[in-house]
């Protein structure tokens, strides 16, 4: 569109200004920000291997990266919808529903004490996940965007209603004897590794350059930023936002998928309450509540420092009944060392 | 998208035709009338102002002009063409730009991408090429001479900045026709003078200005041509050196308006000191000291960075402050603290009535009746009886077009809001009364009432602080203390030049130069 736009520039007799000296250092820190909890996360690694040897190991090291794998999708999910300016709540939900629908359709009753219809082949199972997904992202934005009511309280309710109809279908029960389809990603591994890392990193890869490096991605933080500017600036905020929303649906679904996969099971409280952790991790991570800023890289790194303490605490000993206590301590923790190590509010 | 200029620099083709000529619009909303039978011819290259009073429907033709809606009846044309559809947003975008009040400039991103906004420089792959991007915004800014880092955020822009980048932007896309809606509402003098320095460059260059403002002295300084709304309607078109200051105020109004002044009474001298503040020093540095008597009005002038504003939310408590002491009426207030100013008796117009002046969705009798809670209550209660009649009297007195005391305040113009804010100040009755800007973006007419109030409030005995670089709001002053770079600079009794404040506000002495 622009390729011409240097001829335009033409009419003044003024020669450019010198290039301001002052650019280099704003723009180095722009970038730190990025970086804001790479001092962070080293300095929990080194209290992680005082703690305990094993922590530096590769098993430890591939355990917390899977451990963190299906909530840090959703976490790269939630991320995209919060730089719009919107947020979206039922992802925990669609991220237990999704896989469970799929189960519900595809399992044997026979086999399972009467859980399933074994309406479809088992081949099946892994598009309707998806499917699932973008349907409850579809919904989602018919209510925000078309109907423009509040995308808070709409995400709560659906959150409330697609857990509920997941304790509906499967009777509160939990769905066993999955295809393999759907187990495949859960629970295989490539070169060594499970490839539901390999899946998250590499969702994470195109994350950064579908957000940094595309219209479509730089349309989002523009929609966050004020979404009136972006209209003005011919971006079509509505059908943005609602790619948005379908995106983050399926990406939940498809982090479901995993956790159903590596767990070869879907419970019908999968991913219940996961959603605060979700916000704790982005916020963490730098990505703003209020729209406009943030990246996908610090979203990573927001998980991966909340993963790696929570780590660090199990490698300590914490006994199990104190996780829940400990892992809102780590919340409020880690925001507190996001805010001290990168310098800015986290709003 | 080519972004070549479509034309209209060269001057030659179509030169006699107008840059916009808008017939017979006509805009309903609802059962309310924004134009009716509405018009404005604009030629290349001049600078046309478009005044009248808030509601008087420059801002629906704004919207008209620049395709954001469609009027009900009448044509647009630019250069003699008819208008593009309305979803042709790029063919808007090439004939006209308009840099609004509320800005168009997305904070988080860099200028760069400010500039360049879903017409991102990419590759041929579709990604974006960061460095080609910033280049080209180098050159484009370069083109026009804006001086700005285009990889800073352009949060960290100045309001002058972020117009010019807008004014290039607009540009950039090939419109040479800019409609600037009030442009220097938010700039100081120095900022103004830049930007009208720009703006001359500019039509140099071919770009036609249409100029939006309440300061009628901006529109003697800069523009060829004035075309007044009112009600509406299209009064007059003139050119600005055929329309004297009176008569253009009239055609504004449809009736004569003349802005309160200082009257020249003696103050009597032994008249008490209501409100004395010494050795004041703000958190960044500027310095005070005055005292004002019973009936006193007291003016504080300067420039943006004149420390001002921020001696006036000093001496109130709505900013902390490093030193000194401010007595009202005996009393020695806490510094920072808002209440215990209000208790002490000092009413308050803060600067900005959208940030601290109002809450927009509570009505007007809440919000007048914000700072006395007890005035209005029995027994711990609030009394909704007595609380409507303070705010009908505040409405009476203060001429506040609404229908009751029950219509939310963003419901209400601007200057009406501004008077809901000047009542809320006077509810308690205060001994000393701080006015911060008292009469940023209001039209004419509520300026004369709001000015008018404060006459009648120091007959009553109240000391006035007026804080403001606007001369209308400083005619009113008994004296005026000028501050420059946070220091008191001068001190003018009433009756001085509008040009000898105007220097000592920027800091220039006109007798020793």
């Amino acid at each position: 569109m622009s390729e011409t736009l240097s001829t335009s520039a033409r009419p003044t007799a003024t020669p450019p200004p010198p290039p301001p000296g002052a650019s280099s250092r704003s723009l180095a820190i722009a970038r730190l920000r990025d970086l804001a909890l790479v001092p962070a996360i080293i300095a929990v690694a080194i209290v992680g291997s005082i703690v305990s040897p094993v922590f530096l190991s590769t098993d430890n090291i591939i355990n917390v990266l899977q451990s963190m794998s299906e909530i840090a999708i959703v976490v790269l999910a939630q991320t995209i919808v919060l730089i719009t300016g919107k947020m979206d709540l039922s992802l925990e939900s669609t991220f237990g529903l999704a896989p469970g629908i799929a189960a519900w359709l595809v399992v044997d009753p026979a086999l399972t004490r009467g859980l399933g219809l074994d309406l479809l082949p088992d081949a099946w199972a892994v598009p309707v996940v998806l499917l699932v997904g973008a349907l409850v992202g579809a919904f989602n934005g018919l209510l925000i965007v078309r109907f423009g009511l509040n995308g808070f309280i709409v995400t709560l309710g659906m959150l409330i209603v697609l857990r509920g109809l997941l304790t509906g279908i499967s009777g509160g029960q939990t769905f066993f004897m999955l295809p393999e389809s759907m187990t495949y990603l859960g629970s295989a591994t490539w070169a060594g590794v499970p490839a539901s890392i390999w899946l998250s990193l590499l969702l994470f890869a195109v994350g950064i350059v579908v957000l940094g490096y595309t219209r479509a991605g730089r349309a989002l933080y523009a929609i966050g930023g004020n979404a009136d500017a972006a209209r003005a600036a011919g971006i079509r905020t509505d059908r943005v936002l609602w790619m948005a929303l379908i995106v983050a649906s399926v990406l939940a679904a498809l982090a479901g998928l995993l956790i159903s996969g590596r767990l070869a099971a879907v419970p019908s409280a999968q991913g219940s309450g996961a959603i605060f952790q979700v916000f704790a991790a982005a916020v963490i991570g730098g990505v703003s509540l209020n729209g406009g800023r943030g990246s996908v890289f610090g979203a990573f790194t927001g998980v991966l420092l909340l993963f790696m303490i929570i780590n660090v605490l199990t490698l300590a000993g914490v006994p199990a009944q104190w996780t829940n206590f400990l892992n809102g301590t780590v919340i409020l923790v880690a925001l507190v060392v996001s805010r001290i190590t990168g310098g800015k509010a986290q709003t | 998208m080519s972004v070549i200029p479509q034309g209209p620099t060269d001057g030659l083709a179509g030169a006699d035709q107008p840059v916009v000529e808008a017939v017979h619009i006509t805009k309903r909303f609802g059962s309310t009338v924004a134009l009716a039978d509405a018009g404005i011819v604009v030629r290349r290259g001049e600078t046309h102002a478009l005044v009248g009073r808030n509601g008087a429907g420059k801002s629906t033709l704004v919207s008209i002009l620049t395709g954001l809606q469609a009027a009900d009846n009448g044509a647009v044309a630019f250069d003699g063409r008819p208008a593009p559809p309305l979803g042709d947003r790029d063919g808007w975008r090439r004939r006209v730009a308009c840099v609004y009040q509320k800005s168009t400039i997305i904070g988080a991103l860099t200028v760069a991408e400010n500039l360049f906004l879903n017409r991102h420089a990419r590759s041929r792959a579709g990604f974006i090429c960061w460095s080609r991007l910033r280049r080209e915004a180098e050159q484009l800014l370069a083109a026009w001479s804006v001086e700005v880092d285009v990889r800073q955020p352009a949060s960290t822009l100045s309001v002058e900045q972020r117009q010019f980048v807008e004014i290039a932007r607009a540009l950039s896309f090939g419109a040479r026709f800019i409609i600037l809606d009030e442009p220097t509402a938010q700039l100081d003098g120095a900022g103004i003078n830049r930007l009208f320095q720009r703006i001359r460059e500019l039509r140099a260059q071919g770009v036609t200005f249409l100029f939006i403002s309440h300061h009628l002295q901006e529109i003697y300084e800069i523009c060829d041509q004035v075309t007044v709304f009112r009600d509406a309607r299209h009064i007059v078109t003139a050119p600005v050196a055929q329309l004297s200051r009176s008569a253009l105020v009239a055609a504004m109004t449809g009736e004569d308006v003349t802005l309160p002044e200082a009257d020249h009474r003696r103050l009597t001298v032994d008249a008490p000191v209501l409100l004395s503040v010494r050795d004041l020093v703000t958190v960044s540095g500027a310095e005070l000291s005055f005292e004002a008597r019973a009936g006193e009005v007291v003016g504080i002038a300067g420039g943006g960075g004149s420390g001002k504003v921020e001696a006036a939310e000093a001496i109130v408590g709505l900013a902390r402050r490093a030193g000194g002491t401010v007595v009202v009426d005996g009393r020695t207030l806490r510094p920072g603290s808002v209440p215990d100013a209000l208790d002490a008796g000092v009413g308050l117009v803060p600067q900005d009535r959208h940030r601290e002046g109002l809450v927009p969705l509570l009505s007007i009798a809440e919000n007048v009746t914000m700072t006395v809670p007890r005035r209005i209550g029995r027994r711990g209660l609030i009394s909704p009886a007595r609380r409507d009649a303070l705010a009908r009297d505040t409405i009476a007195d203060l001429a506040i077009k609404a229908a009751g005391p029950q219509v939310p305040v963003s419901d209400l113009s601007g200057g009406n809001q501004q008077k809901v804010v000047m009542g809320r100040a006077l509810a308690s009755d205060p001994k000393v009364l701080v006015l911060i800007t008292p009469t940023a973006g209001v039209d004419v007419r509520s300026k004369q009432t709001l000015l008018g109030v404060v006459e009648e409030v120091r007959r009553r005995g109240t000391s006035v602080l007026v804080v403001s670089d606007e001369l209308d709001d400083l005619r009113i002053c008994d004296r005026v203390l000028v501050m420059f770079q946070g220091r008191v600079v001068r001190e003018m009794p009433h009756g001085w030049s509008d040009n000898d404040l105007v220097a000592a506000m920027e800091g220039v002495d006109l007798h020793h130069v």
